[in-house]
Protein backbone atom coordinates (compact mmCIF):
# COMPACT_ATOMS: atom_id res chain seq x y z
CA UNK A 1 0.00 0.00 0.00
CA UNK A 2 1.22 3.08 -1.22
CA UNK A 3 0.43 4.63 2.16
CA UNK A 4 3.69 7.31 2.40
CA UNK A 5 1.67 10.50 0.32
CA UNK A 6 -0.44 10.42 3.52
CA UNK A 7 2.25 10.70 5.96
CA UNK A 8 4.24 12.97 4.30
CA UNK A 9 1.15 15.44 4.14
CA UNK A 10 0.36 14.42 7.60
CA UNK A 11 3.75 15.75 9.29
CA UNK A 12 2.77 19.29 8.00
CA UNK A 13 -1.01 19.77 8.51
CA UNK A 14 -0.97 19.36 12.21
CA UNK A 15 -3.66 16.84 12.40
CA UNK A 16 -3.31 13.64 14.30
CA UNK A 17 -3.18 10.48 11.86
CA UNK A 18 -6.38 8.23 11.69
CA UNK A 19 -5.11 4.89 14.03
CA UNK A 20 -2.06 6.99 15.94
CA UNK A 21 1.12 7.93 14.68
CA UNK A 22 2.81 4.83 14.41
CA UNK A 23 6.67 4.79 15.12
CA UNK A 24 8.78 1.31 14.15
CA UNK A 25 11.40 0.59 16.41
CA UNK A 26 13.74 -2.02 14.27
CA UNK A 27 15.76 -3.18 17.19
CA UNK A 28 16.77 -2.29 21.22
CA UNK A 29 20.38 -0.59 19.60
CA UNK A 30 21.38 -0.04 16.08
CA UNK A 31 24.20 -2.44 15.41
CA UNK A 32 22.69 -5.11 17.76
CA UNK A 33 21.01 -6.66 14.60
CA UNK A 34 17.56 -5.22 12.99
CA UNK A 35 15.20 -8.28 10.54
CA UNK A 36 14.31 -6.93 7.35
CA UNK A 37 10.97 -8.86 7.69
CA UNK A 38 10.06 -7.23 10.85
CA UNK A 39 11.00 -3.84 8.97
CA UNK A 40 8.76 -4.72 5.97
CA UNK A 41 5.92 -5.89 8.55
CA UNK A 42 6.30 -2.18 9.96
CA UNK A 43 6.36 -0.20 6.69
CA UNK A 44 3.29 -2.34 5.55
CA UNK A 45 1.42 -1.30 8.70
CA UNK A 46 1.62 2.29 7.80
CA UNK A 47 4.53 3.32 9.97
CA UNK A 48 5.29 7.19 10.38
CA UNK A 49 9.27 6.69 10.93
CA UNK A 50 11.56 4.61 11.78
CA UNK A 51 13.08 5.65 15.24
CA UNK A 52 15.90 3.84 17.85
CA UNK A 53 18.95 4.51 20.10
CA UNK A 54 22.11 3.53 18.92
CA UNK A 55 23.77 3.56 22.45
CA UNK A 56 23.08 3.76 26.41
CA UNK A 57 25.67 4.36 29.19
CA UNK A 58 24.64 0.64 29.89
CA UNK A 59 27.86 -1.30 29.00
CA UNK A 60 29.89 1.12 31.15
CA UNK A 61 32.09 4.27 30.48
CA UNK A 62 34.54 2.75 28.21
CA UNK A 63 32.52 3.44 25.54
CA UNK A 64 31.92 7.25 26.85
CA UNK A 65 35.57 7.41 27.52
CA UNK A 66 37.33 6.84 24.40
CA UNK A 67 34.29 7.82 21.96
CA UNK A 68 34.31 4.20 20.52
CA UNK A 69 31.55 2.60 19.53
CA UNK A 70 30.32 -0.80 21.45
CA UNK A 71 29.05 -2.25 17.81
CA UNK A 72 31.34 -2.96 15.03
CA UNK A 73 31.08 -0.64 12.11
CA UNK A 74 30.16 -3.89 9.76
CA UNK A 75 27.00 -4.49 12.34
CA UNK A 76 25.62 -0.56 12.09
CA UNK A 77 26.49 -0.80 9.05
CA UNK A 78 24.79 -3.56 7.81
CA UNK A 79 21.60 -2.62 10.11
CA UNK A 80 21.80 1.14 8.39
CA UNK A 81 21.61 -0.52 5.02
CA UNK A 82 18.13 -2.36 6.22
CA UNK A 83 16.78 0.86 7.44
CA UNK A 84 17.90 2.98 5.27
CA UNK A 85 16.38 1.41 2.04
CA UNK A 86 13.12 1.07 4.29
CA UNK A 87 13.16 4.54 4.78
CA UNK A 88 14.12 5.71 1.48
CA UNK A 89 10.94 3.25 -0.22
CA UNK A 90 8.38 4.36 2.26
CA UNK A 91 9.61 7.81 2.34
CA UNK A 92 9.66 8.12 6.37
CA UNK A 93 11.96 9.72 8.60
CA UNK A 94 14.78 7.63 10.31
CA UNK A 95 15.66 9.13 13.48
CA UNK A 96 18.73 7.35 15.31
CA UNK A 97 19.76 8.50 19.04
CA UNK A 98 22.82 8.35 20.81
CA UNK A 99 24.64 7.65 17.73
CA UNK A 100 27.86 5.67 18.28
CA UNK A 101 27.25 4.37 21.63
CA UNK A 102 28.19 7.28 23.82
CA UNK A 103 26.78 10.14 21.47
CA UNK A 104 29.82 11.87 21.60
CA UNK A 105 30.89 14.23 18.65
CA UNK A 106 33.28 11.61 17.79
CA UNK A 107 30.92 8.39 17.95
CA UNK A 108 28.08 10.80 15.62
CA UNK A 109 30.23 11.66 13.05
CA UNK A 110 32.08 7.74 12.82
CA UNK A 111 28.15 7.34 12.30
CA UNK A 112 27.87 10.06 9.76
CA UNK A 113 30.49 8.31 7.67
CA UNK A 114 29.08 5.26 7.17
CA UNK A 115 25.61 6.64 6.85
CA UNK A 116 27.35 8.59 3.70
CA UNK A 117 28.87 5.74 2.60
CA UNK A 118 25.43 3.49 2.89
CA UNK A 119 23.93 6.10 0.77
CA UNK A 120 26.40 6.27 -1.79
CA UNK A 121 25.88 2.66 -2.37
CA UNK A 122 22.47 2.79 -2.30
CA UNK A 123 22.20 5.31 -5.11
CA UNK A 124 20.51 7.84 -2.18
CA UNK A 125 20.38 11.67 -1.47
CA UNK A 126 19.14 12.04 1.73
CA UNK A 127 18.95 15.23 3.60
CA UNK A 128 21.16 14.30 6.84
CA UNK A 129 20.52 16.64 10.18
CA UNK A 130 23.44 16.00 13.02
CA UNK A 131 22.74 16.77 16.38
CA UNK A 132 25.54 17.39 18.43
CA UNK A 133 25.33 17.16 22.35
CA UNK A 134 29.03 17.22 23.18
CA UNK A 135 29.26 19.81 25.72
CA UNK A 136 32.55 22.64 25.71
CA UNK A 137 33.74 22.06 29.01
CA UNK A 138 34.30 25.81 29.52
CA UNK A 139 30.27 26.56 28.95
CA UNK A 140 29.90 23.99 31.47
CA UNK A 141 32.22 25.14 34.17
CA UNK A 142 29.98 28.63 33.41
CA UNK A 143 26.13 26.85 33.88
CA UNK A 144 27.76 25.72 36.82
CA UNK A 145 29.46 28.66 38.53
CA UNK A 146 26.13 29.97 37.74
CA UNK A 147 24.34 27.39 40.01
CA UNK A 148 22.79 26.18 37.02
CA UNK A 149 24.27 22.45 37.19
CA UNK A 150 22.60 20.27 39.77
CA UNK A 151 23.65 17.24 41.65
CA UNK A 152 21.64 13.85 41.66
CA UNK A 153 22.20 11.30 44.06
CA UNK A 154 24.46 9.93 45.27
CA UNK A 155 27.19 12.11 43.77
CA UNK A 156 27.57 15.99 45.31
CA UNK A 157 28.17 19.43 44.16
CA UNK A 158 30.60 19.79 40.68
CA UNK A 159 33.73 21.11 40.93
CA UNK A 160 35.82 22.28 37.74
CA UNK A 161 38.74 19.75 38.38
CA UNK A 162 36.11 16.76 37.75
CA UNK A 163 34.78 18.32 34.65
CA UNK A 164 38.30 19.17 33.49
CA UNK A 165 38.94 15.12 34.20
CA UNK A 166 36.67 14.07 32.13
CA UNK A 167 37.34 13.33 28.43
CA UNK A 168 33.86 13.92 26.99
CA UNK A 169 30.47 15.52 29.00
CA UNK A 170 27.82 14.98 26.82
CA UNK A 171 23.96 16.31 27.72
CA UNK A 172 21.19 14.50 27.30
CA UNK A 173 18.72 15.30 23.43
CA UNK A 174 15.19 15.73 24.42
CA UNK A 175 12.66 15.47 21.23
CA UNK A 176 12.64 18.82 20.24
CA UNK A 177 15.77 19.39 18.24
CA UNK A 178 14.68 16.08 16.50
CA UNK A 179 11.21 17.93 15.75
CA UNK A 180 13.31 21.17 14.50
CA UNK A 181 15.07 19.67 11.74
CA UNK A 182 12.35 17.25 10.85
CA UNK A 183 10.19 20.49 10.18
CA UNK A 184 12.81 21.83 8.09
CA UNK A 185 13.11 18.47 6.23
CA UNK A 186 15.56 16.19 7.23
CA UNK A 187 14.86 12.73 6.23
CA UNK A 188 17.57 11.18 8.19
CA UNK A 189 18.67 12.61 11.71
CA UNK A 190 21.59 11.56 13.69
CA UNK A 191 21.53 12.43 17.35
CA UNK A 192 24.47 12.94 19.62
CA UNK A 193 23.75 11.47 23.58
CA UNK A 194 19.81 11.56 23.70
CA UNK A 195 17.76 10.55 26.02
CA UNK A 196 16.66 6.58 25.24
CA UNK A 197 12.54 7.84 25.41
CA UNK A 198 13.19 10.97 23.55
CA UNK A 199 14.87 9.78 19.99
CA UNK A 200 11.24 7.89 20.21
CA UNK A 201 8.77 10.18 20.97
CA UNK A 202 9.79 12.89 19.00
CA UNK A 203 7.40 11.83 15.59
CA UNK A 204 4.37 11.46 18.02
CA UNK A 205 4.90 14.23 19.74
CA UNK A 206 5.00 16.54 16.65
CA UNK A 207 2.19 15.16 14.90
CA UNK A 208 0.24 16.16 17.58
CA UNK A 209 -0.15 12.86 19.58
CA UNK A 210 -0.88 13.30 23.77
CA UNK A 211 2.57 13.59 25.38
CA UNK A 212 1.82 11.24 28.46
CA UNK A 213 1.45 8.20 26.22
CA UNK A 214 4.19 9.67 23.38
CA UNK A 215 6.58 9.14 26.24
CA UNK A 216 5.20 5.92 27.58
CA UNK A 217 5.12 4.14 24.69
CA UNK A 218 8.59 5.48 23.52
CA UNK A 219 9.45 4.47 26.91
CA UNK A 220 8.23 0.48 26.40
CA UNK A 221 9.70 0.31 23.09
CA UNK A 222 13.28 1.86 23.52
CA UNK A 223 14.53 -2.02 24.20
CA UNK A 224 12.73 -3.12 21.29
CA UNK A 225 11.55 -6.76 21.85
CA UNK A 226 12.31 -6.39 25.79
CA UNK A 227 8.87 -5.33 26.39
CA UNK A 228 7.17 -9.14 24.85
CA UNK A 229 7.08 -12.51 25.79
CA UNK A 230 10.03 -13.44 23.57
CA UNK A 231 12.44 -10.99 23.18
CA UNK A 232 14.70 -12.06 20.83
CA UNK A 233 12.53 -11.26 17.84
CA UNK A 234 13.67 -7.44 18.60
CA UNK A 235 10.99 -5.29 16.30
CA UNK A 236 8.52 -3.03 17.36
CA UNK A 237 5.51 -0.94 16.21
CA UNK A 238 3.79 1.13 18.40
CA UNK A 239 1.19 3.51 18.11
CA UNK A 240 0.32 6.41 19.87
CA UNK A 241 -3.40 8.93 19.61
CA UNK A 242 -4.63 11.37 21.68
CA UNK A 243 -5.85 8.80 24.97
CA UNK A 244 -3.21 6.68 24.86
CA UNK A 245 -1.09 3.89 22.72
CA UNK A 246 -0.86 0.76 20.92
CA UNK A 247 2.05 -2.06 21.06
CA UNK A 248 2.84 -4.88 19.34
CA UNK A 249 5.65 -6.78 18.35
CA UNK A 250 6.45 -6.60 14.69
CA UNK A 251 7.23 -10.86 14.23
CA UNK A 252 3.56 -12.07 13.79
CA UNK A 253 4.81 -15.45 16.50
CA UNK A 254 5.70 -13.07 19.22
CA UNK A 255 3.38 -10.90 21.19
CA UNK A 256 2.87 -8.64 23.81
CA UNK A 257 0.61 -9.30 27.27
CA UNK A 258 0.20 -6.06 29.51
CA UNK A 259 2.16 -7.90 32.05
CA UNK A 260 5.46 -7.55 29.80
CA UNK A 261 4.51 -3.74 28.50
CA UNK A 262 3.73 -3.10 32.51
CA UNK A 263 6.28 -5.12 33.80
CA UNK A 264 8.59 -3.19 31.44
CA UNK A 265 8.58 0.19 33.86
CA UNK A 266 10.72 -1.54 35.94
CA UNK A 267 13.15 -2.57 33.70
CA UNK A 268 16.46 -0.64 34.55
CA UNK A 269 14.86 1.94 36.17
CA UNK A 270 15.21 2.88 39.61
CA UNK A 271 12.02 4.40 40.07
CA UNK A 272 8.68 2.32 38.30
CA UNK A 273 6.09 5.03 38.33
CA UNK A 274 7.92 8.61 37.18
CA UNK A 275 10.62 8.80 34.39
CA UNK A 276 12.34 12.33 34.46
CA UNK A 277 13.14 13.86 31.17
CA UNK A 278 13.92 16.72 29.33
CA UNK A 279 11.29 19.34 29.90
CA UNK A 280 9.04 16.92 32.05
CA UNK A 281 8.14 14.00 34.15
CA UNK A 282 6.19 10.96 33.13
CA UNK A 283 3.85 9.47 35.63
CA UNK A 284 2.45 6.23 35.14
CA UNK A 285 0.98 5.76 38.12
CA UNK A 286 -2.62 5.45 36.64
CA UNK A 287 -1.42 3.91 33.70
CA UNK A 288 -4.08 0.86 32.79
CA UNK A 289 -3.00 -1.96 30.48
CA UNK A 290 -5.60 -3.97 28.47
CA UNK A 291 -4.96 -6.64 25.91
CA UNK A 292 -6.75 -5.67 22.57
CA UNK A 293 -6.24 -8.98 20.93
CA UNK A 294 -3.73 -11.93 21.20
CA UNK A 295 -0.25 -9.73 20.24
CA UNK A 296 -1.67 -6.26 20.96
CA UNK A 297 -1.66 -4.13 24.30
CA UNK A 298 -3.45 -1.11 24.46
CA UNK A 299 -2.55 1.74 27.59
CA UNK A 300 -4.29 4.44 28.61
CA UNK A 301 -3.69 6.75 31.60
CA UNK A 302 -0.41 7.87 31.18
CA UNK A 303 0.64 11.44 32.42
CA UNK A 304 3.02 14.02 31.40
CA UNK A 305 3.49 16.70 34.08
CA UNK A 306 5.92 19.46 31.88
CA UNK A 307 8.88 20.99 34.26
CA UNK A 308 11.31 23.15 33.72
CA UNK A 309 14.07 22.32 30.91
CA UNK A 310 16.88 20.44 32.02
CA UNK A 311 19.50 17.90 30.73
CA UNK A 312 21.53 15.51 32.06
CA UNK A 313 24.96 14.86 31.98
CA UNK A 314 27.44 12.44 31.35
CA UNK A 315 30.80 12.25 31.48
CA UNK A 316 33.45 9.82 31.79
CA UNK A 317 37.41 10.18 32.70
CA UNK A 318 40.59 7.57 32.13
CA UNK A 319 41.77 6.03 35.43
CA UNK A 320 44.69 4.04 35.53
CA UNK A 321 45.63 0.65 33.11
CA UNK A 322 45.19 -3.05 33.52
CA UNK A 323 46.67 -6.33 32.85
CA UNK A 324 45.67 -9.71 33.60
CA UNK A 325 46.48 -12.94 33.57
CA UNK A 326 44.18 -16.12 34.45
CA UNK A 327 45.09 -20.00 35.45
CA UNK A 328 42.33 -22.90 36.19
CA UNK A 329 43.33 -24.84 38.96
CA UNK A 330 41.54 -28.11 40.09
CA UNK A 331 44.27 -29.41 42.23
CA UNK A 332 42.24 -30.67 45.45
CA UNK A 333 44.51 -29.34 48.36
CA UNK A 334 44.19 -25.92 47.05
CA UNK A 335 40.39 -26.61 46.92
CA UNK A 336 40.47 -27.54 50.35
CA UNK A 337 41.58 -24.77 51.73
CA UNK A 338 41.10 -21.77 48.70
CA UNK A 339 40.34 -19.10 51.22
CA UNK A 340 43.44 -19.32 53.00
CA UNK A 341 45.67 -19.96 49.59
CA UNK A 342 44.24 -17.17 47.68
CA UNK A 343 45.14 -14.97 51.21
CA UNK A 344 48.28 -16.34 50.87
CA UNK A 345 48.97 -15.98 46.89
CA UNK A 346 47.98 -12.32 47.56
CA UNK A 347 50.54 -11.41 50.15
CA UNK A 348 52.68 -13.21 48.64
CA UNK A 349 52.13 -11.38 44.85
CA UNK A 350 52.10 -7.90 46.73
CA UNK A 351 55.69 -8.51 48.31
CA UNK A 352 57.00 -9.68 45.39
CA UNK A 353 56.24 -6.47 43.45
CA UNK A 354 57.39 -4.60 46.08
CA UNK A 355 60.34 -6.27 46.08
CA UNK A 356 61.21 -6.50 42.85
CA UNK A 357 59.59 -3.04 41.53
CA UNK A 358 60.61 -0.98 44.28
CA UNK A 359 58.97 2.79 44.46
CA UNK A 360 59.30 2.07 40.49
CA UNK A 361 55.67 0.19 40.70
CA UNK A 362 54.04 3.22 42.05
CA UNK A 363 50.32 3.16 43.30
CA UNK A 364 49.71 -0.52 42.17
CA UNK A 365 47.04 -2.75 42.79
CA UNK A 366 46.84 -6.83 42.45
CA UNK A 367 43.15 -8.08 42.85
CA UNK A 368 42.75 -12.32 42.68
CA UNK A 369 39.22 -13.45 41.96
CA UNK A 370 38.52 -16.68 41.63
CA UNK A 371 35.93 -17.34 39.13
CA UNK A 372 33.79 -20.46 40.76
CA UNK A 373 34.19 -19.84 44.14
CA UNK A 374 33.80 -16.00 45.18
CA UNK A 375 35.18 -13.98 42.52
CA UNK A 376 31.32 -12.23 41.58
CA UNK A 377 30.69 -11.18 44.88
CA UNK A 378 33.83 -10.77 46.56
CA UNK A 379 32.38 -12.03 49.69
CA UNK A 380 33.70 -15.43 51.64
CA UNK A 381 31.49 -18.05 51.47
CA UNK A 382 29.44 -19.11 54.58
CA UNK A 383 30.77 -21.35 56.69
CA UNK A 384 30.80 -25.08 55.66
CA UNK A 385 30.62 -24.30 52.15
CA UNK A 386 31.51 -27.29 50.03
CA UNK A 387 34.83 -26.81 48.15
CA UNK A 388 34.58 -26.62 44.05
CA UNK A 389 35.96 -28.86 41.76
CA UNK A 390 37.96 -26.27 40.63
CA UNK A 391 38.17 -22.26 40.09
CA UNK A 392 39.54 -20.17 37.71
CA UNK A 393 41.49 -17.31 39.03
CA UNK A 394 41.84 -14.33 37.42
CA UNK A 395 44.48 -12.00 38.10
CA UNK A 396 43.88 -7.60 37.85
CA UNK A 397 47.37 -5.51 38.01
CA UNK A 398 46.11 -1.84 38.05
CA UNK A 399 49.35 0.47 37.52
CA UNK A 400 49.71 4.01 36.12
CA UNK A 401 50.53 3.10 33.02
CA UNK A 402 49.99 0.18 30.57
CA UNK A 403 53.84 -0.54 31.32
CA UNK A 404 54.12 -0.66 34.83
CA UNK A 405 50.86 -2.94 34.85
CA UNK A 406 52.38 -5.76 32.46
CA UNK A 407 55.46 -5.54 34.09
CA UNK A 408 53.72 -6.15 37.61
CA UNK A 409 51.69 -9.04 35.76
CA UNK A 410 55.33 -10.33 34.50
CA UNK A 411 56.95 -10.13 38.14
CA UNK A 412 53.76 -12.17 39.58
CA UNK A 413 53.99 -14.43 36.66
CA UNK A 414 55.78 -17.09 38.29
CA UNK A 415 54.45 -17.09 41.82
CA UNK A 416 50.99 -16.98 40.34
CA UNK A 417 51.89 -20.49 38.28
CA UNK A 418 53.53 -22.39 40.97
CA UNK A 419 52.22 -20.84 44.32
CA UNK A 420 52.08 -23.88 46.71
CA UNK A 421 49.40 -24.70 49.24
CA UNK A 422 52.05 -25.32 51.62
CA UNK A 423 55.57 -24.74 52.05
CA UNK A 424 56.41 -28.41 52.00
CA UNK A 425 55.65 -29.54 48.55
CA UNK A 426 56.75 -29.74 45.37
CA UNK A 427 55.99 -27.05 43.51
CA UNK A 428 52.49 -27.50 41.29
CA UNK A 429 51.85 -26.19 38.55
CA UNK A 430 48.35 -24.65 37.27
CA UNK A 431 46.74 -24.52 33.80
CA UNK A 432 47.39 -21.32 32.03
CA UNK A 433 45.17 -20.91 29.26
CA UNK A 434 47.13 -18.52 26.96
CA UNK A 435 50.90 -17.77 25.99
CA UNK A 436 51.55 -15.26 26.65
CA UNK A 437 49.52 -15.20 29.92
CA UNK A 438 49.35 -11.72 30.42
CA UNK A 439 46.54 -9.76 28.69
CA UNK A 440 47.19 -6.14 28.46
CA UNK A 441 43.50 -4.47 28.87
CA UNK A 442 43.79 -1.51 28.03
CA UNK A 443 42.58 2.21 30.29
CA UNK A 444 40.03 1.51 33.00
CA UNK A 445 37.91 4.62 32.52
CA UNK A 446 35.09 5.86 35.37
CA UNK A 447 31.92 7.64 34.99
CA UNK A 448 31.96 11.43 36.99
CA UNK A 449 29.14 12.93 36.49
CA UNK A 450 25.32 12.18 37.36
CA UNK A 451 24.32 15.74 37.13
CA UNK A 452 21.73 17.70 35.37
CA UNK A 453 21.87 21.24 33.61
CA UNK A 454 19.18 23.98 33.58
CA UNK A 455 18.97 24.96 30.18
CA UNK A 456 17.08 28.38 28.62
CA UNK A 457 15.57 26.19 26.30
CA UNK A 458 15.98 22.83 24.23
CA UNK A 459 18.19 23.98 21.55
CA UNK A 460 20.58 26.21 24.00
CA UNK A 461 23.23 23.65 24.38
CA UNK A 462 23.00 21.63 21.14
CA UNK A 463 24.93 22.08 17.56
CA UNK A 464 22.62 21.33 14.42
CA UNK A 465 24.83 20.34 11.00
CA UNK A 466 23.59 19.58 7.86
CA UNK A 467 25.11 16.80 6.32
CA UNK A 468 24.93 16.10 2.30
CA UNK A 469 26.04 13.16 1.11
CA UNK A 470 28.37 14.13 -2.05
CA UNK A 471 29.94 17.22 -2.28
CA UNK A 472 27.27 19.22 -4.27
CA UNK A 473 25.07 18.54 -1.40
CA UNK A 474 27.67 19.75 0.90
CA UNK A 475 28.19 23.12 -0.04
CA UNK A 476 24.64 23.64 -0.16
CA UNK A 477 24.18 22.53 2.95
CA UNK A 478 26.99 22.90 5.50
CA UNK A 479 27.64 25.48 7.73
CA UNK A 480 23.74 26.12 8.80
CA UNK A 481 23.93 26.08 12.65
CA UNK A 482 21.38 26.83 14.56
CA UNK B 1 10.98 -19.32 58.35
CA UNK B 2 9.99 -19.00 54.60
CA UNK B 3 13.14 -17.70 52.44
CA UNK B 4 12.61 -14.66 49.39
CA UNK B 5 13.47 -17.38 46.79
CA UNK B 6 10.34 -19.93 47.90
CA UNK B 7 7.67 -17.13 47.40
CA UNK B 8 8.70 -15.16 44.28
CA UNK B 9 9.14 -16.76 40.70
CA UNK B 10 11.57 -14.24 39.83
CA UNK B 11 13.75 -12.10 41.60
CA UNK B 12 16.41 -9.89 39.45
CA UNK B 13 18.71 -6.94 39.58
CA UNK B 14 20.08 -4.82 36.77
CA UNK B 15 21.78 -1.71 36.60
CA UNK B 16 19.68 1.72 36.55
CA UNK B 17 22.27 3.96 35.07
CA UNK B 18 25.86 4.06 36.03
CA UNK B 19 25.32 5.10 39.84
CA UNK B 20 22.24 3.20 40.68
CA UNK B 21 20.90 -0.92 41.08
CA UNK B 22 17.41 -1.85 41.14
CA UNK B 23 16.44 -5.06 42.07
CA UNK B 24 12.89 -6.24 41.20
CA UNK B 25 11.01 -9.12 43.32
CA UNK B 26 8.34 -11.04 41.25
CA UNK B 27 6.30 -12.56 44.10
CA UNK B 28 4.48 -15.92 43.34
CA UNK B 29 0.47 -14.25 43.34
CA UNK B 30 -1.03 -11.16 45.01
CA UNK B 31 -1.36 -13.27 48.19
CA UNK B 32 2.40 -13.70 48.59
CA UNK B 33 2.95 -10.42 47.64
CA UNK B 34 0.48 -9.02 50.33
CA UNK B 35 2.04 -11.38 52.89
CA UNK B 36 5.41 -10.73 52.81
CA UNK B 37 5.82 -6.82 51.27
CA UNK B 38 6.46 -5.61 54.53
CA UNK B 39 8.62 -7.82 55.67
CA UNK B 40 11.58 -6.17 57.91
CA UNK B 41 13.94 -8.16 55.90
CA UNK B 42 12.84 -6.11 53.01
CA UNK B 43 13.05 -3.14 54.59
CA UNK B 44 15.44 -0.24 52.92
CA UNK B 45 17.62 -0.49 56.39
CA UNK B 46 18.07 -4.38 56.04
CA UNK B 47 18.56 -4.06 51.79
CA UNK B 48 21.11 -1.06 52.62
CA UNK B 49 23.15 -3.62 55.34
CA UNK B 50 23.34 -6.40 52.61
CA UNK B 51 24.79 -4.59 50.16
CA UNK B 52 26.79 -2.17 52.53
CA UNK B 53 25.11 1.54 51.82
CA UNK B 54 23.24 4.13 53.08
CA UNK B 55 20.11 2.92 54.23
CA UNK B 56 18.89 7.04 54.12
CA UNK B 57 19.70 6.21 50.02
CA UNK B 58 17.70 3.30 49.42
CA UNK B 59 14.23 4.08 47.55
CA UNK B 60 11.67 1.12 47.97
CA UNK B 61 8.44 0.90 46.04
CA UNK B 62 5.54 -1.65 46.19
CA UNK B 63 3.65 -2.29 42.72
CA UNK B 64 0.50 -3.73 43.67
CA UNK B 65 -0.46 -3.93 39.92
CA UNK B 66 2.47 -6.71 38.88
CA UNK B 67 2.57 -8.11 42.68
CA UNK B 68 6.34 -6.26 42.36
CA UNK B 69 8.54 -5.05 45.51
CA UNK B 70 11.51 -2.71 43.98
CA UNK B 71 14.51 -2.03 45.58
CA UNK B 72 16.95 0.89 44.28
CA UNK B 73 20.56 1.43 45.68
CA UNK B 74 23.33 3.77 44.71
CA UNK B 75 26.93 1.60 44.05
CA UNK B 76 29.80 1.59 46.39
CA UNK B 77 31.57 2.99 43.00
CA UNK B 78 30.08 3.68 40.05
CA UNK B 79 29.51 1.31 36.99
CA UNK B 80 33.20 -0.05 35.28
CA UNK B 81 35.45 0.99 37.96
CA UNK B 82 38.64 -0.20 38.64
CA UNK B 83 36.92 -2.62 41.16
CA UNK B 84 34.21 -3.64 39.29
CA UNK B 85 32.77 -7.25 39.65
CA UNK B 86 29.28 -7.08 38.34
CA UNK B 87 29.37 -4.49 35.23
CA UNK B 88 25.46 -4.55 35.15
CA UNK B 89 24.97 -5.39 38.46
CA UNK B 90 22.76 -8.47 37.08
CA UNK B 91 24.20 -10.89 39.70
CA UNK B 92 23.94 -9.10 43.07
CA UNK B 93 20.18 -10.27 43.57
CA UNK B 94 21.19 -13.38 44.36
CA UNK B 95 22.33 -12.07 47.91
CA UNK B 96 18.97 -11.51 49.07
CA UNK B 97 17.64 -14.99 47.51
CA UNK B 98 17.58 -16.57 51.03
CA UNK B 99 16.53 -13.57 53.48
CA UNK B 100 14.36 -14.90 55.55
CA UNK B 101 10.39 -13.43 55.46
CA UNK B 102 7.87 -13.37 58.10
Amino acid sequence: MAASDAKEFSMHDGKLPDGGVKVLVPCGALGAGVRADEVETGLAAGAHAIALDAGSTDSGPAYLGTGKSKYSRAAVKRDLSILMDARDRARIPLLIGSCGTSGCDEAVDWTLEIVQEVAQELGQRPRVAVLYSEQDKAVLKAKNAAGLVRALAPLGPLDDATVDACSHVVALLGPEPYVSVLQEGAEIVLGGRTTDTAVLAAVPLMLGAAAGPAWHGAKVAECGGQCTVNPTNPGILFSVDAEGFDIAPLSPDNRCEPRTVAAHMLYENSDPFHLVEPGGVLDVTGSEYQALDARRVRVTGSRWAPAPYTMKLEGAAGGPFQTLMMVGIEDRAVMADLDGFLARMDEALRERVRRTMGEMAGDFDISLRAYGWNAVSGQTPPPGTAAPLEVGLLFVATAETQALATQIAKVCNPYFFHFPVRRDIELPSYAFPFSPAEIERGQVFEFKLNHVVETTDPFELVRVRWAGVNVQDKEVRDGQAA
Amino acid sequence: MVKLHEVCHQVRSKNAGPFWVTVDLFFDGPENYARYKDSPGLSAAAVAKVFGVDASLVKRFAVDSLSVVKLSYPRKAPQGGTVERDMHSGQQYVRLLDTPLG
